[in-house]
């Protein structure tokens, strides 16, 4: 069952005559990590901030667990609901651990077990324990970001709502913490709702990706089918499909290879392995470097496939061209 | 020095009554002031009419504010009380006010974000990080008040200002300076104290 449905979910503020979001509809299942990307001003932070009643939707409804949302007190929704956002929102009056603290002491938790809780979290995020007495402004961006992940797994919430949480950060942070939101979430499994204006960022996490623009979800799908089949030319602008260097580049050799191609016989050992974590920008430079027409595929020391110059081609879109009379992007 | 040799009791008295007016007076502005700051913070609009109308009442001279309160409150300690509760208010309120509209946005959203209800917020999260201004705010109405506190010696409430307005009426000299330098004692035995207070607030979160 979904864990999140919501049914034509609309939200106006009164100071706009469009709706910032209009009448959305979509289901996430359990444990699915969903990016919702799109240029500012597109609705995705308000959908967002839906899901836990920062904001009150104008109709429609969503569904939390089969539960419509307005049924539940608005305090107890967010306690059982992560949240963590882009200027971490930390209490700088806190210790870091009466930070994580907060929503199990909301919950009543016995101390304890939120002793217990704050130093395996700590652990989760690659904290060290003794950052426990210290304050948030004695922390760096991405360790206080760290913080506010830590905070918002604390009661160990079904739901996790991430908006922007890596938008503050330089590069090298991010890309950081990005693995390791991953590795996390590889074991914890959360439904987690992620916000991000930045593409990279997206292909990078998501297993499906909600694309918005004007209110609306333009395309909601996996990242693979948006950059190789995105349905308008709003979508293929965003991702940046025509320029087919970058889009390689955001493409895994595994991708391309699909899961049913048999690996073929040897005398390939004079040629330059690929590796199936390569980008598809590297394997086709390896590829022209080699003057070869296919390249090895090689996963543990054992070859698992060949990656020709034919696959890189059928992982452009074949739908360009017939894209014409679809919205046109404006200042994103 | 002669007159505080040989009325050390007099003047101690008068001192101890001045400490009893301006610290009972600051107690009741708090306790009015807290709840009326934390209604501005979540009312926006009442803001602008009820500092208006606490800044009219600060332009009211003190001593004509008291002897408008004498018909109703008659002499002594509460109309005394009663005026210079008026004049902190403003002070009071307005930095309670700025302390919690100041707060990082943020900081709100996330307290909203994590499912605490309005007192929880207020408790655990504003009033907290709005203390150093209320602070500073309680430490520069102190200081006016324990000024503004001679005057009560004009409705027969006591304190040093008795020492002032008798110095004046009798023309004694030493009156009026010990009068005073009392008065500025007491308001830099003040200040430091609440200044101590201001830093230890700041301090107290890395």
């Amino acid at each position: 069952m979904s864990i999140i449905v919501a049914e034509g979910v609309t939200k106006r503020f009164s100071s706009d005559s469009r709706p910032a979001v209009d009448a959305v509809s979509f289901a996430v299942d359990p444990g699915e990590f969903i990016v919702l990307l799109g240029p500012s001003g597109c609705g995705k932070t308000t959908l967002l901030k839906m899901i836990n009643r920062i904001y009150e939707p104008t109709s429609g409804q969503l569904l939390i667990d089969g539960v419509d949302s307005r049924s539940l007190p608005v305090t107890h929704l967010r306690r059982r609901i992560g949240y963590a956002i882009q200027q971490t929102g930390l209490f700088p009056h806190f210790r870091v651990e009466q930070n994580i603290a907060v929503v199990p002491r909301l919950l009543g938790w016995e101390r304890p077990r939120i002793e217990a809780r704050i130093t395996e979290l700590l652990d989760l995020v690659g904290l060290p324990h003794d950052f426990r007495r210290r304050y948030p402004r004695q922390l760096s961006g991405g360790q206080q970001q760290r913080v506010g992940l830590a905070r918002a797994l604390a009661a160990d919430p079904a739901i996790m709502l991430m908006d922007e949480p890596f938008g503050a950060l330089d590069a090298i942070t991010r890309a950081r913490l990005q693995d390791e939101l991953l590795h996390i979430q590889r074991k914890v499994h959360k439904t987690i709702l992620f916000v991000t204006h930045d593409i990279e960022e997206a292909l990078r996490l998501a297993d499906r990706m909600m694309v918005m623009n004007h209110g609306q979800i333009v395309q909601f799908d996996t990242p693979l089918t948006i950059l190789t089949r995105p349905c308008t030319r709003f979508v293929e602008q965003l991702t940046s499909a025509n320029d087919v260097l970058r889009r390689l580049s955001l493409l895994t050799v595994a991708s391309a290879l699909g899961r049913e191609r048999p690996p073929a016989a040897g005398g390939s050992a004079d040629l330059p392995p690929l590796h199936p974590q390569d980008d598809l920008r590297f394997a086709l430079t390896q590829l022209l470097g080699a003057g070869e027409s296919s390249l090895p595929v090689i996963d543990d020391g054992r070859e698992v496939g060949r990656l020709t110059l034919a696959d890189l081609r059928a992982m452009l879109p074949s739908t360009v061209a017939g894209l014409e009379g679809h919205v046109p992007v404006s200042g994103a | 020095m002669g007159y505080l040799l040989t009325n050390w009791a007099y003047v101690g008295t008068l001192l101890l009554q001045h400490l009893w007016l301006t610290g009972s007076a600051m107690a009741i502005s708090v306790v009015i002031a807290l709840p009326l700051g934390v209604l501005l913070a979540r009312v926006a609009w009442l803001r602008g009419p009820v500092l208006g109308f606490l800044g009219l009442l600060y332009t009211i001279p003190s001593l004509s504010l008291l002897v408008l309160l004498i018909p109703v409150l008659r002499l002594g300690y509460w109309p005394a009380v009663v005026t210079l509760v008026i004049y902190a208010q403003l002070v009071l309120v307005r930095n309670v006010v700025v302390g919690m509209v100041g707060i990082d946005p943020a900081v709100i959203e996330a307290a909203h974000g994590m499912g605490m209800n309005s007192w929880q917020r207020l408790v655990q999260v504003e009033l907290p990080l709005a203390l150093p201004l209320l602070l500073a705010g309680l430490r520069i109405a102190t200081l006016s008040t324990i000024g503004i506190a001679t005057i009560a010696a004009f409705v027969n409430a006591g304190g040093l200002g008795m020492l002032l307005f008798d110095g004046v009426r009798t023309s004694n000299h030493e009156k009026i300076v010990i009068g005073a330098i009392a008065v500025s004692l007491l308001a830099i035995g003040a200040n430091v104290l609440l200044r101590r207070a201001e830093l230890w607030s700041q301090q107290s979160r890395g």
